[in-house]
């Protein structure tokens, strides 16, 4: 692996990839979700879905905000970061059945968030999808809710079927099911996301052993190599590392996102990882995002991980991703 | 039953009863799958393995990942069994039962060979007096802890007819068999051993047969003893309990664990709040074992048949 996968949209970015950091933060990303003369013939899209998509990721993203600023609390970064991610994966990877959600989840793709403090993104997501009404977005953390601070099974959210917030444990579960998959001659996937931060934890590495010497090659793992954590950056806390390396030598097909917060160049890639399936190996996708990606106060810092923003930010983010004709929740 | 009709034909570890219902239980269930730390043998599920070789997961030496893996195999409508130590099958990996398992109430059954003292030379690094108590804390655990070989394989193959979470506990040493190998398993429903009077001696696991050696020591001596089998720790019988405390007004509670936190506090719990009566206990005194033999272990933590005796006269006095 190494070279960046090509992508039909990739001039789109190369005046971005020129700007300094802080110059790039401060780019609206109104601008990113304007699709012009994508080659849709790599990603098996037509325009006028992959235009719903960049509509759906911009309101996903006004959730995320809005949700978090109505109880003052939640985690907008890793989840603004994770946004294209989820919005790809959701609106264009998965065969599922959001109307009929069934816990086993037999001939479906499954899906499992390790890092459950970015629960923002795929509640949204999952409600824009037709798993549950979006107006029940409006409960997230509220009493009663079936929207816990961290995605549980516990309160019946169809789409969810572990609960995950302590982290470094989703990449396990996920392993299980998909040996589960395997037993059944059942030849659909098994994707599990999980934090960079994350991987500080042991279990995820026993996690990447199992994988490998069982060949549990029917499970993608994407990670959030967004660099970030809560106290710093991983550099600052603890440092990864070589992580393409790391995971290359415990066995994995590692796959690298240069652009995570590119809707083409998700898709691209999860697609790809689909194919590279079944030949012995598990698939890693080290997809690099921006932490807070969209409101450009909250790009590129950990200080936005699990923080809300108060009026005059709320008002400064909005102003930042305009109304879609998906509506609010 | 009579008190001297209760007789032992024979010694045998309790885990040869996990191994042995986990083959048959292979054999009934497709579903069942089982995983295990790299403890293959001392959980005897290298009976299972060599049959249904598909069917089972090495995992290595690392039991979280072993926990989160059978909670994805419960998702995925399996019923996986994962057998390591106690000690490393409890507080090694309690969050990932917790928010893996527990929380998210995935049908897996954790099985836990090596508990308590018995253990013997290894020493107290393994020899966990703990895990009762921390498992039966879990919202919606279910906690049993069998007596002898036979009662653990019907156990074994109890749990698996049962949807939910279980931690079942047994142990390394060989022990006295004397429950009938035909006798049917139920989850939560305590066993009367002997019908007594004046006190009632609910014990768990190895001390199931202390306790009866005790009372019929005590039996010789005029003292009618009530011996009730406590397997299922979680959900407690309380009917059973509370209809023996009513007639007999004293308690004894033996078990081979910790007095915090075990099945002394949890029946202490239930009769403080129905029927307060004296009880004594039965158990280790907030401390850690050590390396010896199995049975010299049990008298020197209090835990031996002399200590069931005093406590029975103890609870009597207190009446
Ligand atoms: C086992 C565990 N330890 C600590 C925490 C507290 N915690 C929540 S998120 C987080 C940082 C995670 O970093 P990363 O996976 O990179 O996610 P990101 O901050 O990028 O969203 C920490 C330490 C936790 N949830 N679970
Ligand atoms: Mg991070």
């Amino acid at each position: 692996m190494g070279a960046a996968p090509k992508f039909g949209a990739a001039f789109l970015f190369k005046r971005l990839e020129i700007l300094p950091l802080p110059q790039l933060a401060s780019i609206p990303i109104i601008t990113l979700s304007t699709p012009i003369n994508f080659d849709f013939s790599t990603i098996s899209i037509n325009m006028a879905d992959f235009s719903k998509l960049t509509e759906m990721a911009q309101q996903v993203r006004r959730d995320i905000v809005r949700m978090v600023y109505n109880v003052q609390s939640g985690h907008p970064g890793g989840s603004l970061g994770c946004t294209e991610f989820f919005v790809a994966l959701y609106g264009n990877v998965l065969k599922h059945s959001p109307k009929s959600f069934k816990m086993e989840g037999k001939n479906q793709d499954l899906f499992f968030l390790s890092n459950g403090h970015i629960s923002p993104v795929w509640y949204s997501v999952l409600a824009r999808t037709g798993y549950f009404p979006v107006a029940e977005l409006n409960t997230f953390r509220k009493l009663n809710t079936r929207l816990q601070g961290h995605p549980t099974t516990h309160e019946g959210l169809p789409g969810i079927r572990v609960a995950s917030g302590s982290l470094g444990q989703g990449m396990s579960v996920a392993i299980g099911t998909a040996l589960a998959k395997k037993l059944d001659h059942d030849d659909r996937f098994v994707f599990c996301l999980t934090g960079d931060g994350e991987l500080q934890e042991g279990q995820c590495w026993e996690a990447l052993m199992f994988a490998a010497h069982h060949k549990v090659d029917n499970l993608i793992v994407t990670v959030d190599w967004n660099g970030q954590q809560i106290d710093g950056s991983n550099d600052q806390v603890l440092s990864l590392g070589n992580l393409p390396a790391k995971w290359k030598a415990f066995g994995w097909d590692v796959l690298i996102l240069e652009q995570g917060n590119n809707l083409e160049a998700v898709i691209t890639m999860l697609r790809k990882a689909k194919r590279r399936c079944g030949k012995g190996k598990p698939i890693a996708v080290l997809m690099k995002t921006d932490m807070g990606y969209g409101v450009d106060f909250m790009q590129g810092t950990h200080k936005w991980h699990g923080k809300a923003p108060n009026q005059e930010q709320f008002e400064l983010a909005m102003a930042q991703l305009p109304k879609t004709s998906l509506g609010d929740f | 039953m009579k008190l001297e009709d209760i007789v032992s034909s024979a010694t045998r570890a309790t885990r040869d009863g996990f191994g042995e219902g986990l083959l048959e239980l292979g054999k009934q269930n497709p579903k069942v799958v089982a995983l295990t730390a790299d403890l293959l043998e001392s959980l005897q599920m290298h009976h299972f393995k060599n049959a249904f070789p598909e069917r089972f997961f090495q995992v290595g030496i690392a039991e979280a990942n072993m926990i989160g893996i059978a909670a994805g195999l419960a998702i995925g409508g399996k019923i996986p069994f994962t057998g390591t130590f106690a000690n490393f099958s409890t507080g090694r990996v309690y969050d990932q039962i917790r928010q893996s398992v527990a929380y998210s109430h995935k049908n897996v059954k954790i099985c836990a060979s090596h508990a308590g003292l018995t253990l013997g030379e290894d020493g107290a690094t393994h020899q966990i007096l703990e895990d009762i108590g921390m498992m039966r804390m879990l919202p919606g655990m279910v906690v049993i802890n069998p007596c002898d070989a036979n009662q653990t394989k019907a156990a074994t193959m109890a749990i698996a007819d049962y949807y939910g979470p279980v931690y079942l506990r047994f142990g390394r040493p060989a022990w006295p068999v004397f429950t009938p190998a035909d006798q049917k398993f139920e989850i939560g429903k305590a066993l009367m051993l002997a019908e007594g009077s004046d006190v009632s001696i609910f014990a768990t696991g190895h001390l199931v047969w202390t306790a009866i050696e005790a009372a019929k020591e005590l039996a010789a001596e005029g003292i009618s003893c009530e011996v009730i089998n406590i397997h299922t720790i979680k959900p407690l019988d309380e009917t059973a309990i509370l209809d023996s405390v009513s007639k007999t007004k004293a308690v004894v509670v033996a078990e081979e664990h910790q007095r915090n936190g075990g099945l002394g506090d949890a029946i202490a719990n239930l009769l403080v709040h129905n029927l307060p009566v004296p009880i004594e206990y039965v158990g280790v005194k907030d401390s850690f074992g050590e390396s010896g033999k199995p049975v010299e272990l049990l008298e020197k933590y209090g835990l031996g048949k002399k200590d069931i005796l005093w406590a029975v006269k103890d609870a009597i006095e207190r009446k």
